[in-house]
């Protein structure tokens, strides 16, 4: 009878942080600049963690999923904020909020795909709180940002003691929660190419309720020519795979077509070749495929023209 | 017990009760306290010498407990000890939850920590004590417990199969209960029917999730040999008597203080072995010991409920007439029946409530209770209502589709005749007075069905799919001893209330009957003001203290108003009746020629004021000298009350769902809903509508997001708020709610239970209207909770 023998070292050994609620016992250092993130983290080596909004993290460290011995507080570094346009470069600093994005009107003339999102993320109290950055860097598979800004050809710029580079936004993420960043690297800021007059985006997304991650959902970024051609198609779609899955056949499938009810179909056909989403508590890959055919059609066919929607 | 006056022994008609509070909104007294959050939960309460408690929970459906080795959690500083079954047994009796009426039922004993075995995922194993939560949780993390893992019987329908795992192998199977309920010829009549339609039903696995989680302080005084138990709970008495008999004292040793909850639904009225753990530490320790149960432990260790998969069958004639319904319920339970009101009672009321609002003559029903290693289940809000409403109204809108006859023709032609009563259903419900035609009048006065099914018909020529369901249901509320009582459990129905005057006037009532944040002493005061006739500010309520308080069941199966509110008005009146004596001696005037009018002692014919009650408080109180020598001046009385005639006070009511389904995605979208309930008296409106909106918030949240999901191995994957999804304001629809008003005659007040009608029915007319909006496409669902998988597997999509 008995399967085998497991040794259960209280809520160690438990699938998902069984009994507990309670943080463990951290220190707290606010960082005044990155010389002071940079100091801290050498002083504190592997134990210390960064924390900007917060918004995963002290769930996370609730459940004691990890028990780091100092939390270092990013959001008074200078270096980290503020939203600018230099040289066709939109630079929307890490610690900008979910909320500022909403509001920011460089965003809203630049980047409008990103305050089109805001509002899927979350509930108002958290994007009060939660940063472009911690997001990006927590790379949740099912969180809008990440896939908006694959979907924007960003790029993200990375800082350590040793100093910056830069990474594009698709090969930033490479696995479920894991991204390019390395010990000791910060994100500093997200850099958006702006928008132009053919700019077309959007995102779609389906969710239980209102502000829960989404059970499927996709970000498009294209460019459409007064001919109804596509150009640089990308339709990132999230909530479906280990992060956001930047779809290559279905955007193959719509490069250079005029965008309507035939090359949508195309799209969504081409889409089996694309994802390959796990199940999990929503429902089987069958409706997250299937879900993700019918954002495709909502998503695209919102760049119609007028009189072609009707059908 | 004292006699009851009655509305004609005072002279008065039910409706003329003088300068009424009855019937009005009258503002709640505890709102400000909640919010400005000054109000005293288990939580807040601080003792000196508190300890904290923190338990392991076992991570497998099913495990020996091989080994446990504490010695590293005894060196995490602030950790004061650390307790196992085998400690907690030598000063604790396991209990076993059985009722006798429930023939043949059995179960298990049951510890505050198992001796041998976890038999689910989330049970307390060990306990760990220290100076801080913190620490305690420190101390938990540094155990060493060796489980080996036996296999889990998880799947209710192979509970009963050979080759299933037999939870406790010295009750030889996993069965806890079946009864079946049979009147009439049910075969014959479904072989001479018109027509016989059949469906499965599944209500999903859900829990409570109450803002205040589970908490509890007890506090052991070997000085006085008194247990102080500070807990969130609904019936501080019943568990008074609990802590007492598992801990071998007297029942008067035991003292249970409960202040502020913050909401019960059902999930606070049950033992549960962590919070018996506690007492029995704080027995052992002899200093207090605290336990709040995080969210995570509520999602693992609170009850669960509705966990049923049901099939049923319905025969109707030609004309719609209704022949029989055959139900066939199954339920699994969890590891143990729950102490003391056990795990039988949910499928025991699906037997007795399936087909309840309708006039037909031949009913089957089974219901097979069986044991699985998943987190216990037992009585939450509507206990077994929605279940029995979903089946019943899921079979009748399926047999007026077949018969193709409108969802509420076939209604009306099979409701109760509101002139019927008394009526006594096929199950032996027996139902005093309802009105089911009468609500429905209501409700089709309430809902614009022209208008919507116009709507409906026009939205569907763009490919929008709207849909219009109904469910009327019975609601069984105000319980005698025949729910509990009969079964050899020591529960309560009767509840009792003491009101007093002061020297100032002012009036207390203290109520065995407690407040979970719904409003019960906002009712009571209100009943209390309306009966001694003063304002409703001049009086306090106190409720939740079993040393202060007159002995009764507390707040559970909609009886707070009903019982607890009439024992209220009786008192009241009885006062009122005493202070007059005392005036009349005072003023020379015959006592019934006076009245008590807010405050003011009155001549009862012309309002002429006499005097204020405080100068009769102060001559009484200060001044007795001046009164007569042999006038009685008690200014409290007490009486209980218990209903006699009737085993339940059952409700009624109808509810109306209107619905958008988006095919494409399965998701759906609630654009409004309805409901007209009769719960007698209307004490006070805005609470009743309130308690409705409530209640079928819950019962669509439980029909559209709520599930307790379980793996394969037994793991409960649904532990967190963004995984067990609650209903939030923003899906949730405009609700319209309406009354009808018939009062019990078994009381003064006539009030009957208000709290559960939403949850009743608010599944049964969700579900109806999906399959009306699906109905054109040939799909269909019948498994709650009707998530986008469900409804896009249903529609051929997925
Ligand atoms: C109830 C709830 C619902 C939510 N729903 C959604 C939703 O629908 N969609 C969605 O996208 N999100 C959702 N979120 C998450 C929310 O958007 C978070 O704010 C965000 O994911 C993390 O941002 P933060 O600033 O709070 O990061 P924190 O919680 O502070 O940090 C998260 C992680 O990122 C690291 N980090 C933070 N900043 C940086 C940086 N600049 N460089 C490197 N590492 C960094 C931290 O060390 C940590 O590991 C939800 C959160 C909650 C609590």
């Amino acid at each position: 009878m008995i399967n085998k023998q497991v040794v259960a070292r209280g809520l160690l050994g438990l699938a998902r942080g069984m009994s507990s609620m309670k943080w463990p016992a951290f220190g707290y250092a606010r960082a005044r600049s990155l010389q002071d993130v940079w100091r801290l983290q050498s002083e504190h080596g592997d134990g210390a963690r960064l924390i900007a909004g917060g918004q995963t993290l002290l769930a996370t460290l609730a459940f004691r999923l990890s028990e780091p011995t100092v939390l270092i507080d990013i959001t008074q570094v200078p270096e980290l904020r503020g939203v600018s346009v230099e040289a066709g470069t939109l630079r929307i600093g890490a610690l900008t909020r979910h909320a500022e994005l909403g509001r920011d009107e460089l965003i809203a003339r630049h980047a409008p795909l990103l305050r089109e999102a805001v509002p899927y993320i979350a509930h108002p109290a958290i994007r009060n709180r939660g940063t472009i950055g911690g997001s990006l860097a927590y790379a949740d598979p099912a969180a809008e940002l990440p896939a908006c800004v694959v979907a924007l050809g960003a790029t993200l710029v990375l800082a350590s003691a040793a100093g910056e580079r830069r990474v594009r936004a698709e090969d930033f993420f490479t696995g479920l929660l894991e991204t390019a960043l390395r010990g000791g690297e910060l994100i500093t800021a997200v850099e958006v190419p702006i928008a132009t007059a053919a700019t077309r985006s959007t995102i779609a997304e389906v969710a239980r309720r209102s502000g829960d991650y989404a059970m499927a959902g996709l970000a498009v970024h294209l460019s459409l020519g007064s001919n109804g051609q596509v150009a640089a198609p990308r339709l990132v779609y999230f909530g479906v795979g280990n992060g956001p899955v930047l779809a290559k056949a279905a955007g193959a499938a719509l490069a250079g077509r005029r965008l309507g009810a035939e090359s949508i179909a195309a799209v969504q056909a081409a889409l089996a070749g694309d994802l390959d989403p796990p199940s999990d508590l929503h429902g089987p890959p069958e409706m997250k495929r299937h879900l993700a055919r019918v954002l495709t059609g909502r998503a695209l066919s919102r760049f119609l023209p007028a009189t072609e929607v009707a059908a | 017990m004292n006699d009851m006056p009655t509305p004609e022994s005072i002279g008065l008609s039910r409706e003329d009760l003088p300068n009424s509070y009855i019937g009005r909104s009258v503002p709640r007294p505890n709102v400000p306290k909640l919010v400005q959050g000054r109000a005293t939960y288990t939580d807040d309460v601080q003792l000196p010498r508190l300890v904290h408690a923190a338990f392991l929970r076992s991570p497998h459906a099913h495990a020996r407990i091989a080994r446990i080795d504490a010695a590293a959690a005894m060196q995490v500083p602030g950790v004061v000890r650390v307790f196992t079954g085998a400690d907690l047994a030598k000063v604790c009796d396991p209990w076993v939850a059985t009722l006798d009426h429930l023939k043949g039922m059995k179960s298990a004993p049951q510890y505050p920590l198992p001796l041998e075995r976890a038999t689910w995922q989330g049970e307390p194993v060990v306990a760990v004590v220290a100076d801080s939560r913190a620490a305690a949780e420190d101390g938990v993390a540094a155990l060493l417990v060796e489980f080996e893992p036996l296999p889990a019987q998880l799947d209710m329908e192979t509970a009963l199969a050979p080759g299933a795992v037999v939870i406790h192998p010295q009750l030889g199977d996993n069965l806890v209960f079946t009864r079946t309920a049979e009147k009439g010829d049910v075969a014959a009549a479904m072989a001479a029917a018109h027509k016989v339609v059949e469906a499965t039903f599944v209500t999903g696995r859900h829990t409570g999730v109450t803002l205040e989680p589970r908490s509890i302080i007890a506090d052991y005084n070997r000085a006085e040999g008194t247990l102080t138990v500070h807990h969130s709970t609904q019936a501080p008495h019943m568990m008074q008597g609990v802590f007492a008999k598992q801990l071998r004292l007297e029942d008067g040793q035991v003292r249970v203080i409960c202040k502020d909850v913050g909401g019960s639904f059902g999930i606070k009225v049950h033992v549960y072995p962590d919070e018996v753990a506690v007492a029995a530490m704080a027995r052992i320790l002899g200093r207090p010991v605290k336990f709040v149960a995080d969210r995570f432990e509520s999602f693992v260790s609170d009850i669960h409920a509705r966990d049923h998969r049901i099939k049923g069958r319905i025969a109707v004639d030609a004309d719609g007439k209704i022949l029989a319904f055959d139900i066939d319920d199954l339920t699994g339970i969890g590891p143990y029946s729950v102490y003391p009101r056990t795990s039988a009672i949910e499928g025991n009321q699906v037997v007795n409530l399936c087909g309840g609002p309708y006039d037909f003559a031949n009913y089957r029903c089974t219901t097979t209770v069986v044991l699985q290693n998943k987190t216990p289940t037992c009585q939450y809000r509507a206990v077994g209502h929605p279940i029995a409403t979903a089946v019943t109204e899921g079979l009748v809108d399926l047999a007026a589709e077949a018969l193709g006859m409108d969802p509420i023709e076939i209604r009306r032609r099979n409701l109760i005749r509101d002139d019927a009563y008394p009526y006594t259903s096929p199950p032996g419900m027996r139902f005093e007075g309802l009105s089911h035609h009468a609500a429905l009048d209501k409700l089709l006065q309430m809902v614009p069905v022209d208008r919507i099914r116009a709507d409906q018909a026009e939205q569907r020529k763009r490919g929008v799919h709207r849909g219009l369901g109904f469910a009327s249901f019975i609601e069984l509320t105000n319980p005698s001893p025949f729910m509990y009582g009969i079964g050899g459990a020591r529960i309560s129905a009767q509840d009792g209330a003491t009101v007093r005057m002061d020297p100032d006037g002012s009036v207390v009532v203290m109520s065995g009957v407690t407040e979970q944040g719904q409003g019960t002493e906002g009712i009571l005061r209100q009943i209390v003001a309306h009966g001694v006739g003063v304002p409703v500010e001049r009086v306090k309520v106190i409720t939740g203290d079993t040393q202060t308080t007159p002995y009764g069941g507390g707040t559970w199966a909609c009886r707070g108003a009903g019982i607890g509110g009439e024992a209220a008005l009786q008192s009241a009146i009885a006062l009122k009746q005493q202070i007059l004596v005392v005036a009349g001696a005072m003023l020379q005037a015959a006592p019934d020629s006076l009245d008590i009018v807010m405050g003011q002692v009155v001549d009862r014919d012309t309002g002429r004021e006499r005097m204020p009650l405080a100068e009769l408080g102060r001559i009484v109180y200060y001044r007795g000298d001046t009164l007569p020598k042999d006038l009685p001046r008690e200014l409290v009385q007490t009486r209980h009350f218990i209903t006699k005639e009737y085993p339940f006070a059952f409700t009624n009511g109808i509810q109306a769902s209107w619905v958008e389904v988006d095919t494409e995605t399965g998701m759906v979208k609630l654009l409004e809903h309805w409901c007209v309930e009769d719960c007698g008296r209307v004490v006070n409106p805005l609470l009743v509508d309130e308690q409705v909106r409530g209640g079928i918030v819950q019962g669509l949240g439980g029909a559209l997001y709520e599930h307790c999901v379980y793996d394969e191995q037994g793991n409960l994957l649904t532990t967190t708020m963004a995984d067990y999804l609650v209903p939030m304001s923003a899906e949730m629809p405009d609700m319209h709610v309406g009354h009808v008003e018939t009062p019990t005659k078994e009381s003064l007040l006539g009030a009957k239970g208000a709290g559960e009608a939403g949850t009743a029915g608010a599944p049964a007319a969700l579900m109806n209207a999906i399959n009306d909006a699906l109905r054109p496409l040939g799909a269909r669902v019948t498994e709650q909770p009707f998530t986008p998988a469900r409804i896009l597997a249903a529609l051929s999509r997925i």
